[in-house]
């Protein structure tokens, strides 16, 4: 069942077009991995998706409703939450507030204060310290946590592991894991081709805006991706 | 026994200053928004009281809860049509903005209510000049004493209420990221016109004091504000502990000039203001350069 439809979706910032005629679909239950290098438009696309950006053209339907025109505020209610880039957390205030206040404006569900615990044992004991204060994987702990307290559908991951010490990454990714295990649908952005191509049912890769190679991750090999993200295909396809 | 005295009348002044620079506070560490206008909603609040008390007889502590209200609606209003919009423009406009509504309301009032000064002080019977002994050969005004408990709550009451329940949970986030407080389902628009609500309201319980503890007029709002202002840098922006304690200190200050020299009431606010501001930005600077031990460290 078809959970996200994006069709020709075009995001700009002023003269900059972003996404260019993005069209893709998550399948729920579903983890697709979304690769590129900077600048391709992955943060935009994921903010569009959000509500967070406003489209320049085209349609997000989300669970069968058309909400192109819902504000994010009211989009993260039908069960879309996003994992912004550069974790963004409240730092004035404590880790248990930053949960709180994203629980307080959700969709009622499973997860609680408890439940993200559970999931990130390294916030155990953390509770009651400033966000700000926190080392980065227990920064992204946080930030990953504060979304699922809406209890979305659909979680929008952008970059965790970005920034953080491979042994931070470990912890934030074993917990995604799980997460994915008990069938969560989640849109990530990861630099790291090999743990994308690890944790994703499906990929694609964007080159200036468009998305330009899609496919189930078993299928792909580790070169057709490399290729498609330093956009040597078209380099080729020009040559000859 | 004078200056123990005169202490007192400063601190319990300095919870007018606090109650009246809360609100200039809040709407700062919220929006940052500085709201030139904001002594002039307290006039006109005053005003607002003083016409149902002279028309009905009604007593102003009556009429001040039905204003109140209409503060807090003036409040949002003001920010869903006139300063949500000037906001985005930059952080220039809105301080153009509310400078207007200023003129605006200081000559609107003037226009109806005419030069004369007025006080709500006939309207509160003996309260107005009431006051009670405390030991010694010392007495306290039983209205600045109302006037200093009421602040006292409401900046209390407001950080409890922003501290420990969701909608103030929701307004600190939305003061410190409004683009994620939306990612997080918070909706920042209306965050918004309820701190302006809160802020102008506020602003208005602080002018219906003033105009029972003295005259005011049409134009008496500039000077509120300069007070409000004083209060809020010596106390610390966007803190309201901090709040409480530069509105004493300016209280504090005034009331011993006064003390000193009978003019020397404004004068020694300012200078103390101004010190408070010399000395933060001479802090500012020398943590700029690296810290003290730097400024002193011998140059290699």
């Amino acid at each position: 069942m078809t959970l996200l439809g994006v069709e020709q979706l075009d995001a700009r910032h002023g003269l900059l077009q972003a996404v260019r005629g993005v069209t893709l679909e998550v399948a729920a239950g579903e983890t697709l991995a979304l690769i590129g290098a900077n600048g391709a438009g992955k943060t935009t696309l994921l903010r569009t998706i959000a509500g967070a950006h406003k489209p320049a053209a085209g349609r997000i339907l989300f669970d069968g409703a058309d909400v192109t025109a819902v504000p994010a505020y009211a989009r993260l209610r039908t069960g879309i939450a996003l994992v912004p880039e550069g974790r963004r957390l409240f730092a004035g205030m404590t880790v248990k507030e930053n949960l709180m206040v994203a629980g307080a404006h959700g969709r009622p569900g499973p997860w609680n204060i408890d439940a993200v615990i559970e999931a990130f044992p390294l916030l155990a004991g953390k509770l009651n310290r400033r966000a700000g204060n926190l080392s980065g994987g227990e920064q992204q702990a946080t930030a990953i946590g504060r979304a699922l307290m809406t209890n979305p559908k659909l979680l929008l991951l952008d970059e965790v592991s970005l920034g953080l010490a491979p042994i931070a990454v470990e912890a934030v990714y074993r917990s995604l894991t799980a997460l994915m295990a008990e069938g969560a649908t989640i849109v990530l952005v990861e630099q790291d081709i090999g743990r994308a191509l690890g944790v994703a049912t499906r990929l694609a890769c964007m080159l200036e805006g468009r998305i330009i190679l899609q496919g189930n991750a078993k299928d792909l090999s580790r070169e057709q991706v490399t290729e498609a993200y330093f956009g040597l295909q078209r380099a080729q396809r020009a040559k000859s | 026994m004078i200056w123990v005295t005169q202490l007192l009348n400063g601190t319990l002044l300095g919870g007018y200053y606090a109650l009246l620079a809360c609100g200039l506070s809040f709407m700062f560490g919220v929006m940052r928004i500085i709201n030139l206008a904001h002594g002039d909603l307290a006039i006109l609040s005053a005003c607002l009281v003083f016409l149902i008390a002279d028309a009905t007889g009604i007593s102003p502590f009556v009429a001040v809860i039905a204003v109140l209200p209409v503060m807090a609606v003036i409040g949002w209003a003001l920010q869903r049509w006139m300063l949500e919009r000037s906001l985005r423009a930059g952080v220039l406009v809105p301080l153009l903005t509310t400078f207007g509504l200023a003129i605006f309301i200081e000559n609107g009032l003037f226009e109806y209510f005419g030069a004369d000064t007025r006080s709500l002080a006939p309207y509160i019977g003996d309260f107005a000049f009431d006051s009670f002994w405390i030991g010694g050969d010392v007495y306290v005004g039983s209205l600045a004493a109302l006037i200093f408990a009421v602040a006292v709550l409401l900046l209390g009451g407001l950080r409890l209420f922003l501290d420990y329940t969701p909608l103030g949970r929701a307004i600190r986030a939305t003061a410190e990221d409004a683009d994620t407080a939306e990612l997080v389902g918070i909706n920042a628009r209306a965050v918004y016109a309820i701190a302006a609500a809160i802020a102008v309201a506020s602003a208005g319980l602080a002018g219906v004091f003033l105009a029972m503890r003295e005259t005011f007029s049409p134009y008496s709002g500039p000077m509120q504000l300069i007070f409000a202002f004083e209060a809020v840098v010596i106390g610390g922006i966007g803190s309201l502990s901090g709040t409480l304690i530069g509105g004493i200190v300016l209280g504090v200050a005034q009331t011993f000039g006064a003390q000193i020299d009978p003019k020397g009431f404004l004068i020694a606010g300012h200078v103390v203001f101004l010190v408070v501001l010399a000395g933060r930005l001479t802090l500012n600077a020398i943590r700029a350069r690296g810290g003290v031990q730097r400024l002193f460290a011998r140059r290699p």
